[in-house]
């Protein structure tokens, strides 16, 4: 009976445990491959952070009488926004281990910053020109762009976001300019609030 | 010669694993140079990106600079990937890329493991 047992043993356990490990084997350069290309450094909490300062910030804009108050309030929260990624990305990578300066993240930063840079000088433009009711729409369609393609190096969520802000920045332009602000709360403020806690859920913070 | 002689004890000895058979293939002849895990990490990353850093492969296998120095000698060694040493200002940059035999390599290994699990799902049934 004993014997028995132990080729029943040798015949099933055996090779569920060879090809567990061969599974184990593909997870590992399956995941290995990802992490070497994708940078996951992307912060949820950070997003969260900043969707909160951006409802804040829709809500002074609002108030404003002058145009150019409205502007100075919008770019106070850019900076601040700018802030809170830059620290988060570094808080995330520090806990996740991977670098910073790691190919991926390269990746990203060459990705993400020609449309920002892009919409710096295209607000700069309708600056001069007193268009304040273009740059609504011009910041939600270009950050987004930022986003996708920065993205396209990191989680698939972070696209998706990207294209949610260039419907959004697209829908604006339809929309009279008054309602600017409020897309900007919306996009800005409620959507990296939700994508935030997605990123934050499910990619460890 | 010695591995003709090796098939022929194993039919007169006890039957190889059912999954051994059906994959065609005995441990032996398993890749022992990429199936060692910091190895086998170092080909798969190196087989999605065009070159990595030392400093870059460390960090994503999250290991010592001697680990991965002799492990990627011993990959060098066997053709699967170059070495590329270089200066960045005054520091010496080291880059590492796969060759043709190290994707075929992995190819070959990822081909072993899948057949491996096939032959298990039908061994269930």
């Amino acid at each position: 009976m004993g014997k028995l047992q132990a080729i029943k043993n040798h015949e099933t356990n055996e090779p569920v445990r060879l090809s567990d490990r061969a599974s184990d084997n593909l997870r590992f350069i399956r995941e290995t491959m990802e992490r070497s290309t994708h940078f996951t450094a992307v912060p949820g909490y950070g997003g969260m952070l900043m969707g909160v300062t951006a409802v804040a910030a829709a809500y002074i804009a609002s108030q404003q009488i002058y145009m150019r108050d409205w502007l100075i309030v919008w770019l106070t929260e850019a900076a601040l926004a700018f802030g809170i990624g830059m620290l988060a990305m570094w808080q995330k990578s520090k806990i996740a281990k991977v670098s910073l300066v790691s190919a991926p993240a390269k990746k990203f930063a060459f990705g993400f910053a020609p449309p920002l840079i892009a919409g710096i000088a295209i607000t700069l433009g309708l600056w001069r020109y007193e268009h304040y009711e273009m740059m609504a729409p011009v910041w939600m369609l270009l950050y987004g762009a930022s986003v996708v393609t920065g993205g396209a190096f990191s989680v698939r969520v972070v696209p998706v976001m990207g294209w949610c802000f260039i419907a959004l920045g697209a829908v604006a332009f339809a929309f009279p300019p008054r309602y600017g602000t409020y897309l900007m709360g919306a996009s800005f403020g409620v959507m990296h609030i939700v994508f935030g806690l997605i990123i934050a859920r499910r990619y460890g913070g | 010669m010695s591995r003709k002689n090796l098939a022929i004890k194993n039919e007169s000895g006890p039957q190889p694993l059912r999954v051994e058979k059906a994959v065609g293939q005995s441990p032996e002849q398993l890749d022992k140079i990429i199936h060692d895990r910091t190895r086998l990490g170092i080909v798969s990353a190196l087989a999605a990106n065009e070159k990595l850093s030392f400093t870059e492969l460390r960090n994503l296998l999250n290991t010592t600079d001697g680990n991965i120095s002799v492990h990627a000698r011993k990959l060098e060694d066997a053709g699967y990937l170059v070495c590329e040493k270089s200066f960045k200002g005054r520091t010496p940059l080291t880059e590492y890329s796969i060759t043709t035999d190290g994707r075929a390599a992995l190819g070959k290994y990822l081909d072993h493991m899948e057949a491996l699990i096939a032959a298990m799902r039908g061994t269930e049934r």
